[in-house]
């Protein structure tokens, strides 16, 4: 069996972050695991402007944000494996893998971090009725294509969901030539930025058509159109508002999940909001020793979100691995509550935590004018006054240490009016 | 003329009334400075950035991804694109490449966004 200090599931912005932050925190022996044939994630198809504003202060290209870390990798010297697939983690920290040199080999590892990213929500999973045709893409898969392999998609194009990657994928296309017809989003609100609403479609007179969702896809071998109609408050399409739109794509754009396969197989507790790991505030998930960061752990906006959380995890790893134990003392729980869909991290120690914590979350819905209140055990100590909210803008509120006293046991985090 | 815009300068995105009579732009419906600016560029001088890929020769990946080096006029996005499209170049690309030193006449460099190194097939 193979030994390493950290071994990192995953080669994006989070795994190469990750890997950074370790190696910088005096862990040299770190290895990262890559499945595809290039390190960046998918970065590497997101060939469009407007990542790194945070860390770089200037507008990047995916591929330009992407290759400023793996070069920062190489310098250090951080070994990597490309083409090998994770098949699975024991709690103890086992690590089988596959790839076409060396067959399946397992890698003991002191200090696990997963950065294995998310998925897209496929067909099977929205219950599009409707025969099979070709020309049903999920947004990401038809910007790998475009993007990275070279072929256009198709012609004539119906989007469902407004979702970044599908209205930055309205704009590519539309750029190469192709009709969008409109796009269609089930909710009253958009899910993705407003730059790129304005930017994606209002410059190229692309309709966005909220409350709407596709009732109907037309087409046996290839998509020749389909319907779409409007819903009413509580998502259901509405008889009589039935539109048809002729096209020969579907693209979707419908969510993220993280994926957590290995996860599972590793014993992580999941928390059922994120579908991410239960991490403590050292990015720490149940299992001793495995940590998780990036969109494995919830679904980021900002690439420079991810790197920053994913250079914690790097160091909290290491730290780990030096002093060969978790944090301890008693745990806190964080909740999110009254519009706060979740907090990450949701547990906290304050004895071992650091000065200051940044605590990530969305809310559920969109609220103007209003406050974010931050509670321990029932007391308002902090509150944050908020122009506006939405799902789509991941909040932060940051706790200080030194505002906890030892008989603190939950922090609640709520809208407030 | 008046023109209605959503300022994409924050994510309150507020709905932008922009008047022009004459040589004056007037703003309404902005909360703020930053929105005014907004509203005043987009209605006389609008620019983006354009994204998109170059076909490459002999190399690892049949495309670089490419960008325009600064931001150009809103109206010449397709001729850019047009020009773009027309483009081939040979591995190795490296970030930062300069692959059309003029697009379409507005003066500005079309540069490589990612490496492509050169395979021998």
């Amino acid at each position: 069996m193979k030994q390493h200090k950290i071994v990192i599931i995953g080669g994006g912005p989070a795994g190469l972050a990750a890997a950074l932050g370790a190696k910088a925190h005096g862990i040299d022996d770190v290895l990262i695991l890559e499945r595809d044939e290039r390190l960046g994630g998918i970065l590497n198809q997101c060939i469009h402007n407007g990542f790194g504003l945070h860390t770089f202060k200037e507008e990047l290209t995916g591929p330009e944000y992407a290759q400023r870390y793996i070069d920062r990798v190489l310098a250090a010297g951080i070994p990597y494996q490309l083409r090998t697939t994770v098949a699975e983690i024991t709690p103890n920290r086992e690590i089988l893998c596959v790839n076409a040199e060396e067959g399946a080999v397992t890698i003991k590892a002191d200090a696990v971090i997963l950065a294995m990213g998310c998925r897209e929500r496929p067909r099977g999973a929205l219950g599009l009725p409707g025969f099979r045709p070709a020309g049903v893409y999920t947004a990401g898969t038809a910007q790998r294509l475009m993007n990275i392999d070279g072929y256009m998609v198709g012609r004539e194009a119906v989007i469902l969901g407004s979702g970044d990657i599908g209205l930055i994928m309205a704009r590519r296309m539309t750029l190469e030539g192709a009709k969008v017809r409109a796009v269609a989003e089930l909710m009253p609100y958009s899910g993705g930025l407003k730059r790129n609403i304005v930017q994606c479609l209002d410059d190229f007179g692309i309709p966005l058509k909220l409350s709407h969702t596709v009732t109907k896809i037309h087409g046996k071998e290839r998509v020749t159109g389909v319907t779409l109609s409007q819903v009413c408050a509580d998502r259901k399409p509405i008889p009589g508002t039935e539109e048809y739109y002729s096209c020969d794509t579907l693209l979707l754009s419908c969510g993220l999940l993280p994926e957590n396969e290995l996860s599972k197989s590793a014993s992580v507790e999941l928390d059922p909001v994120t579908g991410g790991a239960v991490v403590s505030d050292r990015l720490e998930t149940s299992v001793p020793g495995i940590f998780s960061c990036g969109n494995v752990l919830h679904v980021h906006d900002l690439v420079d979100n991810v790197s920053q959380e994913a250079a914690r995890a790097g160091e909290k790893a290491a730290e780990f691995v030096k002093n060969g134990r978790s944090s301890g003392g008693t745990a806190i729980r964080l909740k999110g509550e009254n519009g706060v869909r979740y907090t990450v991290p949701q547990i906290l120690y304050a004895d071992d935590m650091d000065e200051k914590l940044t605590v990530r979350l969305r809310v559920g819905d969109v609220f103007r004018n209003k406050a974010l209140v931050v509670c321990y055990d029932g007391k308002e100590v902090k509150r944050l006054k908020k122009r506006i909210m939405a799902p789509g803008e991941m909040e932060e509120v940051t706790l200080q240490r030194d505002s906890l006293t030892d008989d603190v046991r939950e922090i609640i985090i709520r809208v407030e009016g | 003329m008046k023109q209605e815009l959503t300022c994409i300068r924050c994510p309150m995105g507020c709905q932008l009334t922009v008047e022009i009579s004459g040589d004056s732009v007037t703003v309404s419906g902005n909360t703020c400075p930053r929105g005014a600016d907004y509203g005043k560029k987009e209605v006389t001088a609008p620019t983006r950035i354009v994204t998109s890929s170059v076909k490459v020769r002999g190399g690892e990946l049949p495309l670089v991804s490419v960008k325009t080096a600064s931001d150009i006029p809103k109206d010449k996005i397709f001729d850019v694109m047009a020009e773009i499209r027309r483009c081939y170049t040979d591995a190795p690309v490296y970030v930062g490449d300069i692959l059309i030193a003029d697009a379409a006449g507005t003066g500005c460099a079309i540069v490589a966004t990612r490496n492509v190194e050169r395979v021998n097939s």
